[in-house]
């Protein structure tokens, strides 16, 4: 078996009446794209929040690379290796593409500290010449200098990837990638995820079943806050307890 | 928003402005006009004062009402400093702004732990705790303030004519704007303004917020303190009523009316609110409702402040 990359033990959530999270094993392998599926409601979102920190748990635990992440905030996890991108497209608007990864590859912990009051930004080529790589690697390169509120919709998906991937992540964490994205768009990120997958470890949430078959080395199912099931795409879509939940709709 | 860019024409109407301010006490002396000198030093002091919030408020994006305490406590400073005999200005505004400074730290640090409308309110409760100490302070003049000895000298000349005074501050608000304006589009400045935007979204960028605003907070409260320290040198006294909560709101008023988030939104807004009320008290006792009529207009003609009209933001 492959080494584990995120590891989360036995996570727990309430909230008031409601268990969100209960007792939630998974591993997400070195190298792997995860996807994790379940119907609305299930707790993926919850799930996410708790393994990027923005939540903190009830119980259980996050190990990371080996490293019990439970405690660390949000910014931490990430200089350890975690990125996110977000279900709702979570960039700075009024800033242009090129901008907006710079800022990201500025925030990098081996890119210098960030409390610099003189220099000026504009001056720092080497920000910018990877912020414009990594554009480049999302298929947006022609427009680094538009400004992020005026680009398509699923332009901005692609920067909010651009952004999280400048961050040099080995664990991307994808809420949802394909939300609000039309047909063409989406089978452009469908191939866009493709091609991150070969690089860096992802842990995928999405509805997008067509995606999530097409993209998935291993697959797990959440239902009612719990992990029903966990394999290959065709263990998971023969698992009868699966089908139950998904009423045979989509699989 | 985006972040703050300065208008290209900015910096020569920022040096020529620099050069007419420098010839203006002997211009005023010259036509018997000396009594303006003070208030042109006045303007300087609280457009330093403004700018030093605009810092917090526009770059940082943090809504505190309670920046007149950091602002006190360097007139306090200042005036204890100079009681023990430490006059040198080089000693007394830097401690000044160190005092100032600290307490912007411990205020920060717990203050900065909440969000919005807790935000106002506890900040507002620390300037206010500071106000009733320094009042209820015998030793320290309680209600009547302390009086100053003299005033500073700098590097041993003397600060005791008002033109030399007046060149004093006019110095600490270049270098306080020189330094706001190149910090501006340095990385810390572009991290705040992205803090102030999203500070989610900064954070999953690996981004230590708190830390940022923190810094942000502090600086701003040591420029206050740099200028609570001129004005106690300006009027002789360290008043208890430069820490109260109106003067906090002066402060705002300033900034909205100036421009929030420009980096000369506070010098605008202070030259822009101190001569209306100056030359509108001339005419009649109830000026601040010709006030009032006039900052209705500005908020409702420039919902962005003043100095938007002329500068701009971008990518």
């Amino acid at each position: 078996m492959a080494e584990a990359l995120l590891e989360v033990r036995r996570l727990s959530r309430r909230f008031a009446a409601v268990d969100a999270l209960q007792a939630v094993d998974l591993i997400v392998e070195t190298g792997e794209l995860h996807a994790l599926i379940g119907p609305n409601g299930a707790g993926k979102t919850t799930f996410i929040q708790q393994v990027s920190g923005a939540l903190q748990p009830d119980s259980g635990s996050v190990f990371f690379a080996g490293r019990d992440l439970t405690r660390l905030s949000m910014h931490q996890r990430v200089a350890a290796g975690m990125a996110r991108s977000y279900q709702i497209s979570n960039v700075f608007l009024g800033l242009s593409a090129l901008d907006n990864v710079a800022l990201a590859v500025q925030g990098r912990q081996d890119a210098g500290s960030s409390f610099r009051f003189w220099q000026p930004v504009r001056r720092e080529q080497r920000l910018f010449d990877e912020a414009r790589d990594c554009l480049e690697e999302v298929g947006l390169a022609a427009r680094s200098d538009r400004v992020a509120g005026n680009l398509a919709h699923g332009e901005q998906r692609a920067l909010e990837l651009a952004m999280a991937l400048a961050t040099r992540p080995k664990l991307l964490l994808l809420d949802e990638p394909m939300a609000g994205t039309g047909p063409e768009e989406s089978e452009r990120m469908v191939e866009l995820i493709a091609r991150v997958a070969r690089q860096v470890t992802i842990l995928l949430v999405e509805h997008d079943m067509d995606a999530v078959f097409r993209l998935a080395d291993r697959i797990s199912v959440l239902l009612n806050g719990r992990l029903i099931a966990t394999g290959t795409a065709e263990a998971v879509r023969a698992d009868p307890e699966v089908r139950r939940a998904y009423l045979g709709d989509h699989l | 928003m985006a972040f703050y860019q300065p208008a290209r024409y900015q910096k020569p109407v920022a040096g020529a402005l620099l050069l007419a301010l420098i010839a203006l006490p002997p211009a005023l002396t010259a036509l018997g006009q000396e009594f303006y000198i003070g208030f042109a030093t006045r303007l300087l002091i609280f457009a330093l004062a403004a700018s030093s919030l605009n810092l917090v408020l526009g770059f940082g994006g943090m809504f505190s009402l309670g920046h007149a305490a950091f602002f006190g406590a360097g007139a306090y400073a200042a005036a204890i400093c100079m009681r023990a005999g430490i006059s040198e200005a080089l000693l007394v505004l830097p401690l000044a702004m160190l005092v100032a400074g600290a307490l912007a730290l411990l205020v920060g640090a717990i203050s900065l732990r909440t969000r919005g409308v807790y935000f106002i309110m506890i900040t507002l409760a620390f300037a206010q705790m500071a106000y009733y100490l320094f009042v209820s302070a015998r030793a320290w003049g309680g209600d009547d303030g302390l009086p100053l000895p003299g005033r500073m000298t700098l590097a041993g000349l003397s600060l005791g004519s008002d033109s030399a005074l007046f060149y004093a501050a006019l110095g600490c608000l270049a270098l306080a704007v020189v330094f706001l304006g190149s910090l501006a589009g340095a990385r810390f400045g572009r991290t705040i303004q992205a803090i102030r935007e999203n500070e989610t979204r900064m954070e999953a960028l690996g981004y230590p917020v708190f830390r940022y605003r923190l810094v942000c907070f502090v600086l701003g409260g040591a420029l206050a303190g740099l200028a609570g320290a001129l004005l106690a040198n300006l009027t002789g006294l360290a008043s208890p009523n430069l820490l109260q909560w109106t003067q906090s709101g002066t402060l705002l008023v300033m900034v909205i009316i100036g421009g929030v988030g420009y980096l000369y939104g506070g010098v605008v807004g202070a030259v822009v609110l101190l001569s209306l009320e100056e030359v509108l008290s001339g005419f009649t006792l109830h000026w601040p409702i010709g006030l009032g009529l006039l900052l209705l207009g500005i908020v409702l003609l420039a919902p962005r402040g003043v100095a938007a009209l002329f500068g701009k933001t971008g990518g």
